[in-house]
């Protein structure tokens, strides 16, 4: 446990002082808070957070591969990995490490946007629960991506090649059940429990069911695991 | 249990179809510090790469402490400090919080943390360096940082991949000075190409090629073991060389081979099956002689020519398609490396 914090404690350290972080930052809350605040404006009768809730997800496909792109792509690149790996440290403690780091930047960014709920609620009645699961929706959703993202990372040296290849599973796990029109059947299920906007929706809605935490928590398993292997591929 | 501190039986390495180590065995001893040889492309890194388990051997067993780093890959971790080439580090660090987060984890116990940042510190001369970022600092500074975080966690074994390539002569002294001091207490195995870091570091030479050993021994042992090998005389003459010193030297019994050798006399190797009665029958025969002999040694073992000798076939024609394959997939994978560290 101690080894994963140590290396979730540098990958932040790293992240703060590069400027990557705070473009991510700056970015996603410019972006956000502009469309926020411009639906805030068009529907003021309206006091939700559906508005961001609906539009975050798209974004996130974005920043949550941008956060992560870099964490195995430029070890591999300096050969800091090969090192890194040669410590008494698993391979799954570095992976769930650096996960970790991202999962607390994406955090950081969901705080730095606190502000539009809390602005709604001066202005009328808001409903916290649902915002609440709005929130833990997003933290899910950002897990899962960033997961993906990690893993892209661990294919490559190349951080572009990263964030291209995390970005297109990313965007295609989002668009997926509207790339299918009026899906029927056992097709309609399938994508729609593949659709991470699918089960974002319900999360987002309100409702936290345990089958989309499940979702998502599988594709954060899943892609994990399959990182630590993917890093370890050299070595047995 | 076994008390040597490194073993190696068997060790065959294939990147596919290619071979990169085939069979390689040796010992170290626990406090030797063993000089690696061989040209680019021989094994060395691979080696090392197995022991620190960063890479699996394909065939054979190599156990560290007596661990074996197959089965207890996490343990073994512990006990080694490893320098791999290029001396990958963090840029964005401070060579502190660098020190700091090694030393977490390869397990320093917290209270000792800061008394060892500062002791190896001390040890590698990087004190004033601390608050430096990596980035910034010179290639020299760089190893030593690179040195100092394989010896954090006062490793048994030290494996140290060309800890002096790329330096400058001053560097390189200061950092073989650097070595030979923590060698006092630890087994040190590292590779090189220079030869003359050899005899001024090590106690022991293992020489491999093309993933094969080649030699071991101490630098004596090799000596002596070359001179058996390839007996041979300098011969030297006042004036310039001509051919009728050659004729004198081949007319001489025993005489096998003469070869020119460049001079400020006219100097000629003699190879011959009796180097003693090659050096008797030339001074009794001297006053044949065309010119006046002014020089007559042994010729010299030096540790290029031991070198040379012991890796001679890697231009030769034995050479399989398959076995420089492997070489060169080696050495394509080291340049592809420093182009790469190059860039970032």
């Amino acid at each position: 446990m101690d080894k994963i914090f140590f290396v979730m404690k540098r990958e932040l350290g790293t992240y703060f002082n590069s400027p990557v972080a705070y473009i991510v930052v700056i970015l996603f809350l410019v972006i956000t808070g502009a469309l926020f605040w411009l639906s805030f404006f068009q529907e003021i009768s309206v006091v939700s957070m559906r508005g961001f809730f609906d539009q975050a997800p798209l974004f996130l496909a974005f920043f949550a591969p941008a956060v992560t792109m870099g964490l195995f792509a430029t070890e591999r690149r300096s050969g800091t990995l090969e090192l890194l790996m040669t410590m008494p440290i698993s391979n799954f403690q570095i992976v769930s490490g650096k996960f970790l780091a991202a999962l607390v930047l994406l955090g950081v960014v969901f705080v730095m946007t606190l502000p539009y709920p809390y602005t709604l609620s001066v202005l009328g009645d808001l409903d916290w629960g649902a915002v609440a699961a709005g929130y833990v929706g997003l933290m899910l959703l950002g897990g899962a991506y960033a997961a993906i993202g990690l893993l892209a990372s661990s294919f490559t040296r190349d951080q572009v090649v990263a964030i291209l290849v995390a970005f297109s599973i990313c965007f295609f796990l989002y668009l997926i059940d509207q790339l299918v029109s009026q899906p029927t059947g056992t097709m309609a299920q399938v994508v729609e429990y593949i659709s991470t906007s699918y089960h974002f929706q319900n999360i987002a809605r309100g409702v936290l069911d345990t089958r989309n935490v499940v979702y998502y928590l599988s594709v954060i398993g899943l892609c994990l695991v399959w990182t630590t292997l993917s890093i370890g591929a050299r070595r047995w | 249990m076994t008390s040597e501190s490194i073993v190696v039986e068997g060790l065959t390495r294939r990147y596919g179809d290619v071979v990169a180590l085939r069979g390689l065995s040796f010992e170290v001893r626990p406090g030797e510090i063993v000089g690696f040889l061989g040209p680019n492309g021989a094994g060395k890194s691979t080696t090392m790469k197995i022991l620190t388990g960063y890479l699996s051997a394909t065939e054979g067993e190599a156990r560290v402490a007596g661990l074996s780093v197959r089965e207890d890959s996490e343990a073994v971790r512990e006990k080694i400090g490893y320098l791999p080439e290029n001396v990958p580090l963090y840029e964005e660090m401070i060579v502190h919080d660098y020190l700091r987060f090694v030393a977490e984890i390869r397990g320093v116990a917290r209270a000792r943390r800061s008394d060892r940042i500062m002791e190896v510190g001390r040890l590698t001369g990087l004190t004033h360096m601390l608050g430096r970022t990596i980035s910034e600092l010179s290639k020299g500074y760089r190893q030593r940082v690179g040195l100092a975080q394989a010896i954090i966690h006062e490793p048994e074994v030290l494996i140290l991949d060309e800890p002096t390539t790329g330096l400058d002569p001053n560097q390189i002294v200061e950092i073989r000075d650097v070595i030979k001091s923590i060698g006092q207490e630890k087994t040190i195995i590292f590779s090189t190409h220079i030869l003359q870091e050899v005899t001024a570091v090590c106690d022991r030479i293992i020489i491999i090629n093309r993933g094969e050993l080649v030699a071991d021994g101490t630098l004596e042992e090799l000596e002596d073991r070359m001179s058996e090998l390839r007996p041979g005389l300098i011969v030297g003459f006042d004036g310039e060389a001509g051919g009728e010193l050659r004729e004198f030297l081949e007319a001489l019994p025993g005489v096998t081979e003469v070869t020119e050798v460049t001079g400020r006399v006219a100097s000629f190797l003699v190879i011959a099956d009796d180097d003693e009665e090659v050096r008797k029958a030339l001074i009794e025969a001297e006053a044949e002689s065309p010119r006046g002999l002014v020089e007559l040694r042994r010729a010299e073992a030096s540790l290029e020519a031991i070198f040379r000798l012991f890796t001679a076939d890697t231009e030769g024609e034995e050479a399989t398609e398959e076995e420089s394959a492997a070489a060169e997939h080696e050495h394509e994978e080291e340049e592809e490396e420093e182009k790469e560290s190059a860039d970032g």
